[in-house]
């Protein structure tokens, strides 16, 4: 029976559990934090001596935590790249922007829990030798602002931040930062642009890693609201504990968003491989199966920028026939079945939807969000936008298919500054790609349509006009 | 060549007469100040907290909060006319922001949307915010609100709504007075 594995979100749903810290020290809150602050350096094996810092930091890594902001790349490996020689502060910024269409996992971190992210940003903190510190939430959130700057205020006040934080002589600030509605502050350059102050252009990569060129040009690290939970965990309960959680190389929970045409939409937290697609959609425990009369036709695995998968699409894993609703909900096997899980956010389509319909809603949201720097981006994701617009509104032609792919395939590769151009071209591509025949038909039908309507009437007009 | 004949560009900032910043409001401008090493950092929160006050960004909120941060107006100006949600012009009383993204649109979006401009008697299919010509209300789509689970969601001003049904719609509207 595959089940929800609470960790993160272990007391959130409970009930009477409220945001505040007496409620999180109740729950054992900041014990974490104390433990982390009370490490004391110690001697390798072979003669080195190892700060509290690094052993944390050497923790994260054996944990296997990968990033749960989309990527998915490593913590530890992130942190290792942090450029500590520089001389220069480093910065640490919680990415709570939260926009990929279709994820909602941290806004119930934030609200329900918001003490258990500041502990696990103060202990990220302080293993990076992290003095100051932002939280940059998205501006649609303001009582999530609200609510992290009250709790950071409790915690100021029962000096879990602060100078010299429980005694340990470590200083720690962390403000909160808000977004102002634009997707583009997600991508973690244009975060770090944003919070300068600027337009959230992101920037270009190398020479702008923020491990090494970040937040005004200081070695910087921006981790996602739920990746810096789990660094809470990781020191609870060690990192070799950790991960045993989850699957090789997969380790830990993940929180999955669930909406789209479920009986059950919702979030779950699944150990991560060890639930699948279809049980995710079909069980009991999560989605619960779609709703009644109808059949699966889609699945979009990661959030909007994930490549789809058709009902009944087969993968070669590693040699081995695995159907789609069969994929274990991890990073590597969406990976290899040619998606990936991104934000852990899954929008099932049943067959109901308008498939170009569908398409054309997540194109019109790339076009507005893209922030416009990079020609193929700007330009591309409004095109395409612009021409399934006309598809899904009775004006489409049968040749759009192979027009959106030209220019969806022209858009990513190393042809902009930032993954948005990927994360525009992806959609585009699968869906047209995998439902080729319905755009096809659409506009065919359209053309069709068109020309009966303007054959009869519009030639003697045109007769008439040419006599004159 | 006579910088008279010169057209000036159309500037889509407005002006607002009589513009001052409450003294209480400066305060808290300037603690928010102190949470940055780099003044220009804090043009977005300074903004925010100006919009809050004032409902919206004029060309005089700009110049004055590019003297306060000490930039040119065009660092702020460029804030301003890029990020959705910072306003440069007054907007209705209650803003209702409606999620059109897929997961919503799924649920019912549009038709949730097409009802508000009905209600309220504006064009459902023109492009960006509609206000209703008492200034009362205005509605918009805006992008998902990471709550695709509870689908359809949407915003009036500040306060966040779930599975909002017509009448549950109708009852928002209702309670804004
Ligand atoms: C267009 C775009 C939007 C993104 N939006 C978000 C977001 O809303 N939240 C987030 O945590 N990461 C987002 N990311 C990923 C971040 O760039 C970054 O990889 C992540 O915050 C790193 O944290 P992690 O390693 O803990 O996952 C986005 C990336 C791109 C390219
Ligand atoms: S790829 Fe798109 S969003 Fe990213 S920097 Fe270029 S134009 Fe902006
Ligand atoms: S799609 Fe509406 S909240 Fe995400």
């Amino acid at each position: 029976m595959p089940q929800e594995y609470k960790l993160i979100l272990r007391q959130t749903d409970e009930p009477g559990y409220t945001p505040d810290l007496e409620c999180y020290l109740r729950h054992g809150g900041y014990e974490s934090l104390k433990k982390a602050l009370a490490l004391q350096p110690r001697t390798l094996p072979d003669g080195k001596s190892q700060t509290p810092q690094q052993f944390i930091r050497q923790e994260v890594m054996t944990s296997g935590l990968r990033g749960r902001g989309g990527a998915g790349f490593s913590c530890g490996l992130k942190w290792s790249f942090v450029d500590r020689k520089s001389g220069k502060p480093i910065y640490l910024i919680c990415n709570a922007d939260e926009s990929e269409p279709g994820t909602f996992k941290d806004r119930q971190i934030i609200y329900k829990d918001p003490h258990q992210l500041i502990e696990g940003m103060i202990i990220s903190c302080f293993a990076n030798d992290v003095h100051l510190a932002y939280i940059y939430i998205r501006g649609e959130m303001p009582d999530g602002a609200k609510l992290l700057n009250r709790c950071l205020q409790e915690a100021r006040a029962k000096h879990f931040l602060g100078k010299n934080i429980l005694g340990s002589g470590y200083d720690l600030e962390i403000y909160v930062h808000r977004g102002a509605g634009a997707y583009i502050c997600g991508e973690e350059t244009g975060l770090i642009e944003s919070l300068e102050g600027k337009r959230p252009y992101p920037r270009i990569k190398p020479p702008y890693f923020p491990a090494v060129l970040g937040l005004w040009m200081c070695p910087t690290i921006v981790n996602n609201v739920e990746t810096l939970c789990n660094v809470k965990h990781i020191v609870a309960m060690g990192g070799a504990e950790f991960a045993k959680l989850g699957t090789p190389n997969n380790t830990g929970t993940r929180i999955v968003s669930l909406s789209g045409h479920v009986k059950k939409p919702g979030y779950y937290e699944i150990e991560v491989g060890r639930v699948t697609i279809g049980e995710l959609i079909h069980d009991p425990a999560f989605g619960g199966g779609l709703r009644p009369g109808r059949s699966l036709k889609a699945v979009i695995p990661g959030g909007s920028s994930a490549k789809v998968f058709k009902a009944g699409e087969k993968f070669n894993l590693k040699g081995k026939e695995v159907a789609m609703l069969d994929l274990p909900y991890d990073f590597d096997s969406l990976i290899q079945a040619g998606s990936m899980s991104g934000s852990s956010a899954i929008i099932v389509l049943d067959d109901s939807t308008d498939i170009v319909e569908a398409l054309a809603n997540i194109a019109e949201f790339y076009a507005h969000e893209s922030c416009g720097q990079c020609t193929p981006c700007r330009e591309g994701s409004l095109w395409m936008s612009k021409a399934l617009h006309r598809l899904s509104h009775g004006e489409g032609r049968a040749q759009d298919a192979d027009y959106l792919l030209k220019i969806a395939d022209n858009i990513p590769g190393g042809r902009t500054i930032c993954a948005f151009g990927e994360a525009c071209a992806w959609p585009v591509q699968s869906f047209v790609a995998k439902f080729k025949d319905e755009f096809v038909a659409k506009g065919a039908a359209d053309e069709a349509r068109r020309a009966k309507e303007h054959s009869l009437p519009a030639a003697p007009r045109l007769l008439a006009a040419a006599q004159h | 060549m006579n910088a008279a004949h010169i057209e000036p560009l159309p500037n889509p900032l407005r002006n607002q007469p009589g513009f001052t910043v409450p003294p209480a409001l400066e305060a808290d401008l300037d603690e928010l100040i102190t949470h940055y090493p780099v003044k220009r950092a804090a043009s977005l929160m300074v903004l925010h907290a100006i919009q809050e006050h004032f409902g919206w960004i004029s060309q005089e909120a700009v110049e004055w909060t590019a003297r306060k941060l000490e930039l040119q107006p065009i660092n702020v100006y460029e804030i301003v006319t890029f990020y959705p949600m910072l306003r440069q012009q007054p907007m209705g009383k209650y803003q209702i922001k409606v999620c059109r993204t897929l997961s919503c649109a799924l649920g019912g979006a549009y038709e949730l949307h097409k009802h508000f401009c009905e209600q309220l008697g504006l064009d459902a299919r023109a492009h960006g915010p509609q206000t209703t010509k008492d200034g009362k209300f205005t509605v918009e789509f805006v992008e998902c609100l990471a709550s695709c689970g509870t689908a359809p969601v949407m915003m009036v001003n500040d306060e966040f709504h779930q599975g909002v049904s017509h009448a549950k719609a109708d009852e928002l509207v209702a309670k804004c007075k």
